[in-house]
């Protein structure tokens, strides 16, 4: 379903990502994880044509994403890390303008929204602003959102970041059972490793923009010789923290940012 | 073609909400309609140019088309900021599409803003000369809000933060409508002032708005209405193209 194969971008000096291939076969839930700054967000905005590769193959479904981006796009859905959801609007204008974006037909429009939203707990609620909604409500909308053009494959990138463990819960229950029967490939990364172990069959593990480690929960935690994934984890990247080099980093882009030529 | 129709109505929508701001927004064209209005009235009738009032609702009517406009489109910065803007640009819709759609939605806002000047301006004792013109400057309103619409976004596809905002209207939009012969008129200029007036698009738009509401015109409605419509092309194209250029 992904097709990925020596992928490279650079940001100036800073190789994101050097070098990555993978595969994700159909109807999988596929974890990619990775410290703050391993390339993660880059490889999935390269999957999403929203960055050109600098170098490198990607196929999603077969296609291309950057000779025919339309036809990519309409194949899978996004949860991006940060919300992107139009506060003033209602949870059902929110589905039916993503909708009508990606020409879903108007009959089965509908439909589809009422199935989403009840299957997500929100049908209820469709009529309510979702400025007024709770963190977790807005996370759900947007996966049912992703949902909607039935698309092969959905992307979610830290779907759970700043949720209560119950909405996580429900969030990866109501995924898995959409894996289960719409058979939707999930790409996912996410920083708790107890979420990766739990909903994941296959995972890699992406440190300074090359993949470090892949395979099943079990196989990461024979390699490496621990009892669970966090372990692995910590033993295939290193216990360092990341965070304030990529902070730096991200200050002076935010700098640069300000007026783009 | 869904595409256009989907975001302007956002913008619409958007807008019919938000009725505190559009309370607010009536609170700077009513000061100068009132204060300038009748406070420098007897000076402007001394001086034999008739009623202020009269003078100044097109302009103040274009003041509002332009600050509406204008900010609707660099409320893309906003739709940056709260995310909104990736889950349109990674939709499987040409930009141009979604660029047409939020420009045009961003418009007609602005026309609404407008007329509902318009009505405000009548109260106040505004009396358009030439009822019959009115269509016309209804017209010249949709022009000016389509040029700045577009110009805004321009603006927000290129300022990436909120802090650029203040220097676009120290030095942009409030230059717009201070050159623009909103306030003043327009015959027997300074040479250099009369210049940076006519390189104004503001200044044909509130000259057209005149000219069909008041019967008092210094460039022709019909050259008005063909400078607007070149401007509003152009700016169109410039908005596209930035449009175009941005990068998630």
């Amino acid at each position: 379903m992904i097709h990925v194969e020596n992928l490279m971008k650079t940001y100036g000096e800073v190789k994101a990502v050097n070098g990555v291939s993978f595969d994700v076969t159909a109807g999988e839930i596929f974890a990619f994880l990775g410290p703050n700054g391993a390339g993660k967000t880059t490889t999935i905005q390269m999957l999403t044509t929203l960055v050109r590769p600098d170098s490198g193959r990607i196929e999603i479904d077969g296609l291309d994403p950057r000779t025919r981006p339309h036809d990519v796009r309409r194949r899978f859905g996004i949860v991006f890390q940060d919300p992107s959801l139009d506060g003033e609007l209602t949870a059902y204008e929110n589905m039916e303008l993503h909708g009508v974006l990606y020409h879903v037909p108007r009959r089965t429009r509908h439909e589809r929204i009422e199935r989403l939203l009840g299957i997500f707990e929100l049908w209820d609620r469709r009529d309510t602003y979702v400025k007024k909604f709770s963190g977790g409500m807005k996370r759900r909308l947007e996966i049912a959102r992703g949902l909607l053009h039935t698309p092969r494959i959905l992307f979610l990138d830290e779907p759970t970041l700043g949720l209560d463990p119950q909405s996580r819960n429900q969030l990866w229950t109501q995924v898995k059972h959409l894996n289960e029967t719409e058979q939707v490939t999930v790409f996912l990364t996410t920083h708790y490793m107890d979420e990766a172990d739990r909903v994941a069959h296959r995972i890699a593990i992406i440190d300074h923009g090359r993949i470090v480690a892949r395979g099943s929960s079990a196989e990461l935690k024979a390699q490496t010789g621990t009892d669970s994934l966090e372990g692995a984890f910590l033993k295939l990247t290193g216990s360092t923290i990341r965070d304030e080099r990529a902070d730096a980093a991200d200050q002076l882009r935010q700098m640069a940012k300000m007026w783009r030529r | 073609m869904s595409a256009i129709y989907i975001l302007w109505l956002r913008e619409l929508k958007r807008y019919s909400r938000s009725r505190a701001q559009i309370l607010a927004s009536l609170g700077q064209p009513l000061l100068y309609l009132l204060v300038l209005g009748f406070g420098l009235g007897p000076v402007f009738q001394r001086a034999g140019q008739g009623s202020y009032l009269q003078f100044v609702a097109p302009g103040v009517i274009g003041m509002s088309v332009l600050f509406t406009s204008i900010f609707s489109g660099i409320g893309l910065l906003w739709d940056r900021q709260f995310g909104f803007l990736k889950e349109t640009l990674v939709a499987p819709v040409p930009r141009l599409h979604i660029m047409i759609g939020r420009t045009l939605g961003g418009a007609s806002v602005a026309m609404l803003q407008g007329l509902l000047i318009l009505v405000v301006c009548l109260i106040a004792g505004f009396r358009p000369s030439n009822p019959a013109l009115l269509p016309i400057g209804i017209g010249v309103m949709a022009l000016v809000a389509i040029v700045f619409a577009a110009l805004g976004t321009a603006i927000g596809s290129t300022l990436q933060n909120m802090q650029g905002f203040q220097l676009v209207m120290n030095f942009l939009v409030m230059p717009i409508f201070f050159l623009s012969g909103a306030l003043f008129p327009l015959d027997g200029l300074p040479a250099a002032l009369a210049v940076i007036t006519r390189l104004d698009p503001l200044t044909y738009g509130i000259d057209g708005l005149r000219g069909t509401l008041i019967g008092m015109t210094h460039f022709g409605v019909v050259s008005d209405i063909g400078v607007l419509a070149v401007v509003a092309s152009a700016f169109m194209v410039l908005g596209a193209y930035s449009f175009s250029r941005i990068q998630v």
